[in-house]
């Protein structure tokens, strides 16, 4: 290759962080014109990076790990609208939320949840645990499946909990086998357990 | 499957497109398109019948962009000062300078310089940049050559 096509492929001289203004001036427009159906971003826990998305009903979709970012992304794209852009300042409130959950400063989540990820039987069991087993209490999968009228759904109950597209709010961490053992958990059951720890439901 | 989301867009082809953005119209106008881009992207974006080649559609875009930048460019009132004194009055320069490449670059004919920028600055395959320009592969790879024979020369 010649000297000049080197040249022209390191591309032409730019100020520093002027990618990154003009990516932030998109992002404001982009908002302001309401074409961001759905804005993800990134928010910091003590049990690692998770992601959040929130559509104009409400937090519609949580990560557990920032190494999900590309099926989680590509969820929102399938099932919501592909205009999917990160925008952190529409989940402030969120992330204010998260970060004081975390520190154990709040027991309950203030947050509008959009359920269209969730359908069926696997709603109706993942609003009835958001709506009726608080902070600091537990569940088992049995007692879910009797709550939402399936006693014998244990294990549809589990799977439910397994595809729950807003951990952490919808707090299925809370849900144990009968007998109080761990049962299995999205982020890893050291999460879990944390999770279980930091609302006072275990106390070892 | 369907669309990728529009950030994967933003990921794979922003910082390309911004650099292409820089060589075409200059640092102070390559803000302003990229925005323009990147919305008119976004606002036609879920009307795309399948993401087989977004990065030829996002640039053919651009190329647009910059079109109406030049003509917004040649519109813009030239201050009565400017007039006086000689300077100001024409076609402004995009504000790029080094050791003389990039403002070579900025004076070349449009097609040319979209052309040897799609090409190596946003790596883009001749057929896109044939779809960007609106003519045939075999224009498009005549006027990277026509550009890049120039700027040689020019350099020499």
């Amino acid at each position: 290759m010649n000297k000049v096509e080197t040249q022209l492929r390191d591309g032409p001289p730019s100020e520093a962080g002027s990618l990154d203004a003009a990516l932030a001036a998109f992002r404001h427009r982009a908002d302001s014109e309401g074409l961001v159906e759905v804005a993800w971003t990134e928010v910091d826990t003590p049990v690692g990076a998770m992601l959040l998305a929130t559509t104009d009903r409400g937090l519609v979709r949580v990560a557990l790990s920032r190494a999900e970012e590309d099926v989680f992304l590509e969820d929102l794209a399938d099932n919501i609208s592909p205009r999917v852009v990160e925008h952190a300042n529409r989940l402030d409130p969120v992330r204010r939320q998260f970060d004081e959950y975390f520190e154990g400063k709040r027991t309950a989540f203030d947050v509008d949840v959009d359920w269209r990820l969730s359908h069926g039987f696997r709603r109706d069991v993942l609003e009835i645990l958001h709506d009726q087993v608080p902070f600091g209490h537990v569940v088992s999968y049995k007692e879910l499946a009797e709550r939402a009228g399936h006693p014998r759904a244990s294990r549809a109950v589990g799977t439910a909990m397994a595809t729950n597209p807003v951990p952490i709010v919808v707090p299925c961490h809370r849900v144990l086998r009968t007998g109080g053992a761990l049962g299995g958990y999205g982020g890893g059951l050291d999460m879990k357990l944390h999770l279980l720890r930091l609302e006072g439901a275990l106390l070892s | 499957m369907g669309l990728p989301a529009f950030q994967t867009v933003i990921d794979e082809h922003g910082p390309a497109l911004h650099r292409y953005l820089v060589g075409t119209v200059g640092v102070h106008d390559a803000n302003d398109c990229f925005q323009e881009t990147m919305i008119a992207a976004l606002r036609a974006f879920p009307s795309l019948r399948h993401g087989d080649n977004i990065g030829g559609w996002l640039f053919t875009i651009a190329h647009r962009k910059v079109i109406d930048a030049a003509r917004a460019r040649d519109r813009r009132p030239v201050p009565v000062g400017a007039l006086a004194d000689g300077s100001g009055g024409g076609r402004e320069l995009p504000d790029v300078s080094d050791d003389g490449l990039w403002a070579r670059v900025s004076a070349l004919p449009t097609k040319q310089r979209s052309a040897v920028l799609l090409r190596f600055v946003a790596d883009r395959p001749y057929a896109d940049i044939a779809d960007a320009l609106a003519c045939s592969e075999a224009a498009a790879r005549q006027n990277v050559r026509a550009g890049l024979r120039r700027l040689r020369e020019e350099l020499a």
